[in-house]
């Protein structure tokens, strides 16, 4: 634009001249001698301009670019510290100052998706991607050969182990899972602050396992218990007899209970460390984000691959999963891809009725939704007036996992007509299986079978699993063999030794360690699932027959129902019950799933969202995956590392209703 | 400058410098790709996975290269957890024993940690004798610089030699560019010097192995090897391209003078040598500082007065036994904490109690081998390649800031047909290890049952003749004989593998030999 003005600029002193001297001349002659200048340069500078334009465009792209080479890497930080005053010390840093240092060695063990797995051998299609990343890092192979990736990805539907001539291997050693995708950071924060106090290699010790089998099944192949055995014992003994310190995270947690399990129980099912094993090796536990009993998202996932998010999958990888990657059929692929995972189905809630409750009755029944939306009112669209509290506080029926249709999951349950699915026929193939490209167990239903499903109406906790049973048969086939969901009622009868029961807490002893602690750590104040509201799909061939009803909304502003689904109280993926309740409860003190009561202790770490862009993803943050950069919760670990006990830390620390909830459980302990 | 900071170890205590810890990677991805594009071990690793090899029954151990072997158990229990690894993978496959696969100094490591492992604590691991014979099947040796290189003497001397030593060699594309200025050398010397198991490459054996003024195993036949044995390599940077023999050069080279100052001195016959008593400079006092404020760079040599370093060429010519002298005399900080930890002579009586001391577990030649008569050694290596052997110096120029006052003259070149190009004495080998070094032992010094070998543990030589790739598409070939390269050649890989699925050295052919490692060992006199 500029040059344009000046190109006119420059045209008129030329023109000029020209009038002066044909001032007399009529105006004709001024006019037509007038355009035939103009015409030229005007032809010319159009495509000058463009050059120009052009020009300037490249050379202050690469003067900024320059500049921002040229920047001092801590620029942002300066900025950020010029508008908001100085950042706190990183926890690391801050302890550090206060005189500790590395005393007892750090077990990290990951959770669910976020450990790189890497190829061994595989396919034709996967040429030349030996040893690469197929799962974590920049998902890559993901974007260039979809189909191929999710074949490689999945696992063998009828034994859960490797299909034939596909070997795909977690990655090993600390990179496994310090980042998940690049700047999606998992445990690097932590291990990062350890370091300050003077952690390392030596006394780091990352657990790493493939998060897609079911856990015993990761000693069958690949020895991996008996690996975490044999490590910790080093770390133990290279470090002067300090006992280890175990963080594991989100379904780590349920691994690390097998786990504990497992390496006292006598060969050849379990590791053989003998009875005193953990009480030897194990100083605390320091669970994050524990699923201890289970998601509701894991139902969502495991019955329509949809919740909120994709699973817990998509709740990892976010922007991965989301694009449709393989086209239409993106969801019916990573149905069939997540549903050879055994794994997933350790998440399913456990303790049936009496835990997440029944029809009619919910430990949470009175949670008031417009509280915690007030609380956090920046993640949620939602207004902040607060008129609707009242209203809200209104009974939510959460022990209604699954309704077909809103007006099911509200009313009272004598209203609910109900035929039972059980009995029901399968129908025969009536889709036509050959078209759909795509397996999933679904096209074997037949239409009958779908129908059958939705006249149940309602599915709370203890009839998920028949319903699971129904749809998925040969998924659930395997997850019996290998997970319990169950209530124990007499732990010492001799079944509860088989390793099924070994990660579910509320069928197995913890170990004799008196010494031992075990904190549960977990982020509060972010509206997590709890329940759906299911409606059948259109009937086309090849589809889902269910989805969640995104239609289904709370009446008023402040009511949990949004978009089908019932929230509670969490940390966006694990509701704070099943965090929580174990340790607030189920272990507290001496109990039958305790019996040498060790002592429990609740972290909660309320989530207060990153203040500005600058931050990241916060340092305060209570979201699941988040919250491993919570500087208060990184703070509490580094203080149990150095020799802490769960007194020094102030003991509780409880913002959530939990201690009511798990009051209202009635539960023999 | 950074880099360079973080690389350097404590130049006092060998450990780290307060407040800077950097670890060694841990896992597979330590050493496989470890600089973009220059393959290690990834070409190995991806064969083995062919044969079903994965994490479980995979080990990459780790260590930290710049320590010391003890210091890397003092500070980050690398040998602990080594033999951890090899118990753990024992037991959890099924009991089958473990096939070790050490390259170049990872040799001579591997060689300590075996001594180590079956010693008491609490210098040793505790694993009570018959800990190698129970958890090892067979060690194969790839590039072993059993004996020391030649190489190392002229990184520790002047920080060159035709490329700056193993560093250089494995990061190529860092060192090569002159990313820290004019002072390049000087501030690699600075670290390198930091670094305690370079020393552990330092010829070993002293004249019974290396030669001495006048004589030398390789005598004679030396570039004989270099030209019969790379017909292909004709125009590489080496001597010949005519195809004249060897034996028409008249002076045998003289190999045992492994630092000679000027051309002369390294083919005069010995009785022309003026003989200074090399320990004489060792006294020389350091009190005529010559401008030590004038670089910021810190090398020993400012500390030396001009005096002690024309006395040092004015020696003339240093061999295997002289030259620990040399080293002592310009870099006594180093080779106080070398003394500490590495020894290069050669036993007397084995069953003296003071070989139980860690220092002598890393040398072949003053450590018995573990009593496992079933446990197979092999030496992998390449042939064919021109390697430095010993070097002409001369003095650099006086001037003030050029703080290494010794250099290698380039300007000294043979004839055609001698070994001598660059000043820098070529024998054969695979372009770090001379083949003396990387055969001696399972050519010799362990063959049969001997004093260093008591139990009679079979040994295998393996050589892989040296071919360039055939096109540029091959990229860093599958035939090479080169010291690194060589992890790619395919001979080698299909031995390993051999051996890792359960054969034996007889099953895959016993010994094989291009070069005169044979007659080159017969002609040591070392009592076995």
């Amino acid at each position: 634009m500029s040059f344009l003005r000046r190109r006119k600029a420059t045209e008129r002193p030329h023109a000029e001249p020209h009038d002066i001297d044909t001032e007399t001349d009529d105006v004709h002659d001024k006019k037509k001698t007038k355009p035939r200048p103009k015409l030229r340069p005007k032809r010319w500078s159009c495509v000058d301009t463009c050059y120009w334009l052009i020009g300037c465009i490249f050379s202050a792209w690469w003067f900024l670019l320059f500049l921002f080479s040229a920047m001092p890497a801590s620029f942002p930080q300066y900025v950020t510290e010029a508008i908001t005053g100085p950042l706190p010390d990183p926890p690391g840093v801050k302890l550090k100052k206060e005189g500790l240092t590395a005393m007892h060695p750090v077990v990290f063990v990951p959770g669910i998706v976020t450990g790189g797995l890497e190829l061994w051998e595989g396919h034709q299609c996967a040429e030349g991607l030996f040893r690469k990343r197929l799962w974590g890092g920049t998902f890559g192979e993901l974007y260039k050969r979809p189909l191929c990736w999710a074949e490689h990805m999945s696992l063998d539907n009828e034994t859960g182990l490797d299909p034939s001539g596909i070997r795909v291997r977690p990655v090993s050693g600390l990179v496994a899972a310090d980042y998940f995708a690049p700047g999606y950071f998992v445990w690097a924060v932590l291990i990062a602050n350890l370091a300050r106090i003077g952690y390392e290699e030596k006394t780091m010790y990352m657990a790493a396992y493939d998060w897609r089998l079911s856990f015993q099944n990761t000693e069958v192949r690949d020895q991996t218990l008996s690996r975490i055995k044999s490590n910790i014992e080093l770390l133990v003994a290279t470090n002067g007899g300090n006992k280890v310190v175990v963080i594991p995270h989100s379904m780590g947690v349920l691994y690390f209970l097998h786990f504990m399990k497992w390496v006292e129980a006598p060969a050849p099912m379990g590791g053989g460390g003998g009875s005193d094993w953990c009480a030897k090796h194990i100083k605390a536990v320091m669970n994050i984000g524990a699923p201890f009993l289970g998601v509701p998202k894991a139902v969502a996932g495991l019955f329509s691959i949809e919740a909120k998010d994709i699973a817990v999958a998509r709740a990892f990888a976010p922007g991965v999963l989301d694009k449709d990657v393989f086209g239409l059929q993106t969801l019916r692929h990573m149905m069939r891809m997540t549903r050879t995972w055994d794994s997933t189905m350790s998440m399913i809630p456990k303790g049936g009725d009496t835990i997440w409750g029944s029809l009619d009755w919910s430990p949470e029944g009175y949670f008031n939704c417009s509280a915690k939306r007030l609380k956090n009112n920046d993640i949620n669209t939602a207004d902040k007036n607060g008129n609707g509290s009242l209203e809200s506080t209104k009974r939510v029926n959460y022990g209604r996992i699954i309704s077909f249709g809103k007006d099911i999951a509200e009313i009272h349950s004598h209203e609910i007509e109900r035929v039972d699915f059980r009995g029901a026929a399968k129908g025969n193939n009536l889709t036509n299986a050959t078209k759909c490209d795509v397996w999933t167990e679904y096209q074997e239903m037949g239409i009958e079978g779908v129908k059958s499903v939705a006249d149940y109406k309602v599915y709370t906790a203890g009839s998920i699993l028949d319903l699971l049973r129904y749809v998925a048969p040969k998924l659930m086939a395997r997850g019996d063999a290998h997970f319990s969901y169950g209530i124990a009622d007499n732990l010492d009868d001799p079944k509860y030794d088989h390793y099924k029961y070994w990660s579910n807490p509320l069928e197995t002893k913890l170990p004799n360690a008196p010494d031992m602690e075990i904190y549960t750590m977990y982020g509060v104040g972010v509206p997590t699932e709890r329940a759906y509201v299911y409606k059948l799909t259109p009937a086309a061939e090849c589809y889902i027959p269910f989805q969640i009803d995104t239609s289904a909304e709370g009446g008023s502003e402040g009511s949990c129902l949004k978009g089908g689904v019932f929230s509670v109280d969490g940390d966006e993926t694990v509701p704070v019950l099943s965090s929580g309740f174990m340790c607030a409860k189920g272990w507290r003190g001496k109990t039958r799933f305790n019996p040498s009561g060790i002592r429990t202790y609740i972290r909660e770490y309320d989530h207060a969202p990153p203040a500005n862009l600058l931050e990241g993803r916060g340092t305060q943050s209570g979201a699941h995956v988040d919250i491993m950069g919570n500087f208060a919760l990184i703070e509490d670990i580094i203080r149990v590392a150095a020799g802490a006990t769960g007194e020094d830390l102030g003991g509780d620390r409880v913002y959530s209703d939990i201690f009511k909830w798990s009051e209202k459980i009635n539960l023999q302990l | 400058m950074c880099w360079l900071e973080h690389l350097s170890l404590h130049n006092e205590t060998g450990l780290d410098p307060p407040g800077i810890r950097v670890r060694a990677v841990p896992g597979l991805v330590a050493a496989d790709y470890f600089a973009p594009g220059y393959f290690v071990w990834a070409v190995l690793i991806e064969n083995l996975a062919k044969i079903g090899y994965e994490g479980k029954n995979l080990h990459m151990a780790a260590y930290d290269w710049r320590l010391s072997f003890q210091n890397t158990e003092i500070r980050d229990q690398a040998l602990s957890r080594l033999k951890s690894k090899i118990e753990l993978m024992y037991v959890t496959n099924g009991y089958k024993k473990v096939v070790v696969v050490p390259h170049s100094m990872g040799v001579i490591y591997f060689l300590h940690f075996l001594k180590w492992v079956e010693s008491p604590p609490p210098m040793g691991g505790g694993g009570g004798p018959g800990w190698c014979a129970k958890h090892i099947k067979a060690i194969m040796n790839i590039g072993p610089a059993f004996l020391g290189v030649p190489k190392a003497v002229s990184n520790i001397f002047s920080a060159e030699s035709k490329e700056v030593a193993f560093i250089r060699a494995m990061a190529p594309s860092v060192l090569d560019s002159e990313i820290l200025g004019l002072q390049t050398l000087e501030h690699l010397m600075r670290v390198s010097r930091t670094w305690d198991s370079t020393i552990s490459l330092l010829p070993k054996g002293g004249e019974t192995i290396w030669g001495n003024l006048d004589w030398s195993p390789e005598d004679g036949h030396g570039c004989d090897f270099v030209k019969k044995g790379q017909p292909s390599m004709s125009d590489n940077n080496l001597n010949s391209s005519n195809g004249r023999s060897c034996f028409q050069v008249k002076d045998p080279v003289k190999y045992g003078r492994m630092i000679s100052f000027g051309k002369a001195a390294s083919q005069l016959p010995s009785s022309q040598l003026p003989t200074h008593d090399s320990k004489e400079f060792l006294h020389t006092s350091a009190s005529t500082n010559f401008n030590s404020s004038c670089g910021e760079v810190w090398t020993e040599y400012d500390e030396m007065s001009r005096e002690s370093i024309r006395k040092i060429s004015e020696n003339k010519a240093y061999t295997a036994r002289t030259l620990f002298d040399l080293l002592r005399s310009v870099a006594p900080k180093m080779m106080r904490r070398a003394e500490n930890h590495f020894s290069h002579g050669i036993s007397e009586n084995l069953d003296d109690p003071k070989y139980a001391h860690y220092k002598y577990w890393s040398n072949p030649l003053e450590t018995k081998l573990p009593d496992a008569p079933d446990m197979e050694i092999y030496c992998l290596y390449g042939v064919g390649i021109p390697t430095e052997r010993a070097y002409v110096y001369k003095l650099a120029p006086s001037d003030k800031c050029k703080n290494i006052p010794f250099r290698i003259d380039s300007s000294a070149d043979g004839d055609a047909g001698s070994g001598l190009k660059s000043g820098v004495y070529f024998v054969d080998g695979d372009e770090s290890v001379p083949v003396l070094s990387a055969g001696f032992m399972c050519a010799k010094g362990w063959r049969g049952r001997t004093r260093f070998n008591p139990s009679g543990m079979a040994t295998y030589i393996r050589e892989y003749r040296h071919k360039r790739p055939a096109s540029l598409l091959e990229g860093r070939g599958t035939e090479s004989g080169a010291h690194v390269d060589i992890m790619g050649n395919v001979a080698l890989i299909e031995d390993i593998l051999r051996v890792a699925a359960g054969a034996t050295g007889a099953e895959i052919g016993g010994d094989r030999i291009y070069s005169d490692i044979i007659r080159m060992s017969e002609r040591i006199n070392l009592r076995i």
